[in-house]
């Protein structure tokens, strides 16, 4: 076994997200995993926070185990600003040198990341699913694991020779730890060197509305349509089975390219991560980019007419059918079930 | 108002089951996959030329790519573009977004002179979304990402509208500046037939990496931050059970199951 580097203390880094005074939940997630990171590399773990009157975040930051809070506090901040941020956040960088940078693929996350990994001249991995400590040689590295091609093949991505080792990570892949209490961790508030250049390009503005319906990632059944569906001529069936078991609709890729579904619709990789009781997927193949988006689903149920399509590799009970038969067999079926129960 | 426009050749979605990775080489195989324009860059080609028609000024389309993605290019300028450049060279090859980006703002230095840099959002077969704002910062130029809207208070300055969650950010850029559009923006022009004929009479330009003036270590793999480690397969937990046969039948079956599992 090699041991991990104690020569400098090395340090783990997660960019805590913040709006309007909220924590965004994926920094919290990311909280999680890199504290498993931190164990496994012998390395601190700390947060950075960028705005202005966070300290309640920052003492939030603290109840989860962070070792320390880089906050970053001045009224310029208030908004999200992304040369601003950028500017200051890889200032903190060029600073302290963290091992790793871990970022929420939220739009402001993936707006923000790759400028910093730009500025201080590393690389970056987008959308990662999952990250591990691998010995790379004596040398303790972060892979950073990505959906491939052609059904059911991942890929590990590294940065072998640049620090910080950066990487996204979308909304629900990871799961918000548990509070420590009294975890003793200190924040250090950085008082950051603004300049005119930082904002030449200003948020001016930032609207933030509610959902107009319950986002896909909150439903106990999600029915998820592919691109198979087009077979149907329309999803009138496939929202006819989720109103019946009071799920979600959503949906794969294509679905998004041709405007049947919205952008907060689509589950994968670059979509969103669910973890629902029952996940239904119609029609559709089961590309590794999109049957990550439900990895955490209890149940999957699928239907698709190739049985070779890899989407039966992922599923607790496959049927092998055609959509325009079998779909309307299904609904028949839940709606027995549901009066009989 | 001069802009380029970044646009990249990627696979056909439509055949993207049929991709698989090279276990050595674990680069795409793509032998006999058609290849298209990014879709979403030809809202940028279309948000290019409308701005061209107002402001007057030259539009030029600009890739990194192998020597077939002339034909976006191609493309790009039978939508109406003025001008074409390809950066095409072996030293290229195997760029992450960080080199890539490296490499676009390296050439738009020397070549393409401009008050605004349009790019797609984000691309379809590698869709990081990290282009765009690696590249802005490559130029030294502020940016904004995710833009659905754009509207030029003077010729100077740009409101941009980004789509974020549940919302949108207004943004104030002063050119020159770098924005990525996504698909909400236009609805990108067909090509007419004069449009394609004026082609033939376009300037599409070829560079490779000796007339970039960036010493080879910062293109290609070579310049790339990050690689792939390990290719593997990945399997979920599940039950793996199948049904075929006569619909009813099957559909009773599978919702007994779940019943039976407590999924439903
Ligand atoms: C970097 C990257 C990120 C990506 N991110 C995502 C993502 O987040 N989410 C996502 O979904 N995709 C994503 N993709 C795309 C992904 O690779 C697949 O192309 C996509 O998921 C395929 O969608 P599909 O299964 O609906 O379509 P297809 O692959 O075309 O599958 C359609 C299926 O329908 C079946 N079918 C057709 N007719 C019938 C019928 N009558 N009855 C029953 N079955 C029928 C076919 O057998 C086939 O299996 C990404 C790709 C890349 C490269
Ligand atoms: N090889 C390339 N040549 C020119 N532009 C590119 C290239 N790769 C990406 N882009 C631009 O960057 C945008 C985002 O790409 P990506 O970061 O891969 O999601 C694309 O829509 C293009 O505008």
């Amino acid at each position: 076994m090699v041991r991990p580097d104690m020569s400098r203390h090395k340090e783990i880094w997660v960019y805590a997200e913040q709006t309007a005074g909220h924590l965004a939940r994926v920094g919290l997630e990311l909280l999680g995993k890199a504290s498993e990171l931190s164990d496994k590399l012998g390395a601190g773990l700390a947060c950075v926070l960028v705005g202005y009157r966070g300290e309640k975040l920052a003492s939030e930051l603290l109840s989860y185990g962070v070792e320390k809070v880089y906050f970053v506090d001045d009224p310029k901040l208030e908004h999200y600003q992304n040369q601003a941020y950028a500017g200051v956040v890889a200032d903190l960088v060029e600073e302290h040198r963290p091992e790793i940078f871990l970022f929420g693929a939220t739009e402001m996350g993936e707006d923000l990341a790759p400028c910093i990994a730009a500025k201080v001249g590393t690389g970056l991995t987008a959308h990662c699913v999952d990250l591990r400590i691998e010995d790379c040689d004596g040398a303790l590295i972060l892979h950073q694991t990505v959906p491939g091609w052609g059904g059911g093949k991942r890929v590990d991505i590294i940065c072998p020779r640049k620090r910080p080792q950066m990487a996204t990570v979308k909304p629900g892949v990871f799961t918000v730890p548990r509070h420590k209490r009294n975890a003793g961790g200190k924040i250090l508030r950085v008082t950051p060197q603004l300049h005119e250049k930082h904002f030449r390009a200003r948020t001016v503005e930032v609207q933030k509305g509610q959902a107009c319906e319950r986002p896909v990632e909150e439903a106990e059944v999600v029915v998820a349509a592919g691109w198979g569906v087009n077979s149907l001529g329309s999803l009138d069936l496939v929202r006819e089975l989720s109103d019946l078991l009071r799920g979600a609709v959503a949906g794969t890729r294509p679905l998004l390219d041709k405007g049947l579904i919205t952008q907060d619709r689509m589950i994968g990789q670059s979509g969103k991560v669910v973890g629902p009781n029952l996940f239904i997927s119609l029609g559709a193949s089961g590309a590794m980019h999109f049957s990550t988006g439900f990895e955490r689903a209890k149940f999957v149920l699928a239907v698709d007419q190739n049985p070779q399509a890899p989407i039966f590799q992922v599923a607790d009970v496959g049927i092998i059918g055609d959509l325009r038969e079998v779909l309307p067999c299904l609904i028949e079926e839940f709606r027995k079930l549901k009066k009989a129960m | 108002m001069d802009i380029v426009v970044c646009i990249k050749q990627v696979p056909d979605p439509d055949y993207f089951s049929q991709i698989v990775l090279d276990p050595v080489t674990k680069a795409i195989r793509r032998e006999g996959i058609p290849l298209i324009m990014n879709p979403v860059d030809r809202n940028a080609i279309e948000a290019a030329l409308q701005l061209q028609e107002r402001f007057s000024g030259k539009v030029t389309v600009l890739t990194m790519g192998p020597p077939q993605s002339r034909e976006a290019l191609e493309e790009g300028l039978a939508m109406g573009a003025e001008e074409a450049v390809l950066l095409c060279d072996r030293a290229f090859a195997g760029a992450d977004a960080f080199a890539t980006a490296y490499t676009l703002a390296a050439a738009i230095k020397e070549f393409c002179p401009f008050n605004l840099v349009l790019c797609g959002s984000e691309t379809v077969d590698s869709g990081t979304k990290m282009v765009g704002p690696m590249l802005a910062e490559f130029l030294d130029i502020p940016y904004a990402t995710n833009v659905r809207a754009m509207n030029f208070v003077t010729e100077g300055i740009c409101l941009a509208e980004t789509a974020i969650e549940n919302g949108c950010m207004k943004v104030e850029l002063g050119l020159p500046a770098l924005i990525t559009v996504n698909k909400a923006i236009n609805e990108p022009r067909i090509p007419t037939v004069l449009g394609i004929m004026q082609v033939a009479s376009k300037k599409l330009l070829m560079y490779g990496a000796n007339g970039l003036g960036v010493p080879p270590e910062k293109l290609g793999l070579a310049g790339s931050p990050t690689r792939v480690a390990s290719l593997f397969d990945f399997k979920q937990k599940r039950r793996l059970e199948t049904l075929r046969g006569d619909p009813q039948h099957v559909a009773s079956k599978a919702v007994a199951k779940l019943r039976e599992w407590h999924a439903v």
